[in-house]
């Protein structure tokens, strides 16, 4: 936490600052990312797309979003 | 009944489909989306492969770039079944996390499950496989499984509930063409669920060998998507595997080890 009103997040494996109080589908939306498209872990667990805008990112989380791309 | 419908119609395709989990296809042949040049060549090929399944990995977002095509833009996930895969996983842990969150981003259970050995061979672990499938299953996932070509390990994994067993038939990526078609046909006769072969396929002829040993269907990628017109090679593979699938059905002839005229020998002047 600090007094500019943001936290420290590990984003898919990066630093971020983040507000404080932001939930995970404003986050997504801030990245520009759709929601439909993508899935979301937080500390090792997956966040169901349904909560998405109501669990609240924290200091110190650790996010995975991922999407599919090509593969055999 | 005219002359033209009896040559157009003498062989019954329209009940050979197959079905894994309960969710039937008709395509016998499943591709890879790796390896294209862009999305709109793996399209291109996905369309003329007449695939109806396609594999996906799960990946990082890239975060710097939202904007960046992704291939849900290209392949249409409503009209061709996303198969999301572990690949590059190396421990069960690994391959189960990667599904969780797959599940999350496509909303179905149906999943290819490989669990890898190492990377020089990209060779499956197969106690690693083992665990995590009947993990997997228990969780409520149909995993689709890449496995060695090992009749034994295969019911194994059936025993935990695979809902497909899914051989090599060579390395991944090494395009050698199916190295042992006795353990391969072995496999077929003992399980119970669908056995694709998976990796290896190298060209044509390998598919259709493939489909004649009487496997399911074929899981290919690189023998596609490195070919010098890629597009093509899927409308060859397609035929590949529709040709197999019927010389199986047909039943091959019986091998002799010499000649055997085709011309009657009676009545020669």
């Amino acid at each position: 936490m600090s007094l500019d009103g943001t936290i420290m997040i590990h984003l898919n494996g990066e630093h971020r600052r983040v507000r404080e109080g932001i939930t995970l589908a404003e986050l997504a939306g801030e990245l520009g990312l759709a929601p439909e498209k993508v899935a979301v872990e937080r500390n090792l667990e997956v966040v169901p797309r349904s909560t998405l805008g109501e669990v609240r990112v924290e200091d110190g989380d650790e996010l995975e979003i991922v999407h599919f791309v090509g593969g055999g | 009944m005219n002359v033209e419908s009896k040559i157009s119609a003498p062989v019954d395709e329209a009940d050979d489909g197959w079905t894994v989990a309960g969710r039937s296809f008709r395509s016998r042949l499943i591709v890879g989306t790796g390896k294209y040049k862009d999305f709109a060549q793996n399209a291109a090929a996905v369309e003329a492969s007449g695939a109806e399944i396609v594999t996906v990995a799960v990946r990082r977002v890239n975060v710097s770039d939202p904007k960046a095509p992704m291939l849900i833009d290209f392949i249409d996930p409503k009209r061709i079944t996303y198969l999301p895969n572990t690949a590059g996983c190396f421990t069960g842990e690994e391959a189960i996390r990667t599904l969780r969150l797959a599940r999350e981003a496509g909303g179905w259970e149906l999943v290819k499950l490989e669990v890898l050995g190492e990377a020089r061979t990209l060779y499956p672990d197969m106690v690693e496989t083992l665990r995590a499938t009947e993990i997997l299953a228990n969780e409520g996932f149909k995993p689709m499984v890449y496995c060695v070509d090992d009749p034994i390990a295969a019911r194994r994994l059936e025993d935990v509930g695979a809902v497909a067993i899914m051989p090599l038939g060579a390395p991944i990526g090494s395009g050698l063409g199916i190295q042992n078609q006795v353990t391969i046909r072995l496999i077929v006769e003992g399980a119970k669920v669908p056995v694709l072969v998976d990796a290896g396929v190298g060209t044509a002829s390998d598919a259709s060998a493939a489909m004649e040993l009487g496997c399911d269907g074929v899981l290919m990628n690189t023998a596609i998507a490195e070919a010098k017109n890629p597009v093509m090679m899927a409308r060859a593979m397609k035929l590949a595997v529709e040709s197999g699938r019927l010389a199986y059905r047909a039943g091959r002839m019986g091998k002799r080890r010499y000649a055997d005229p085709s011309s009657p020998l009676a009545g020669l002047i």
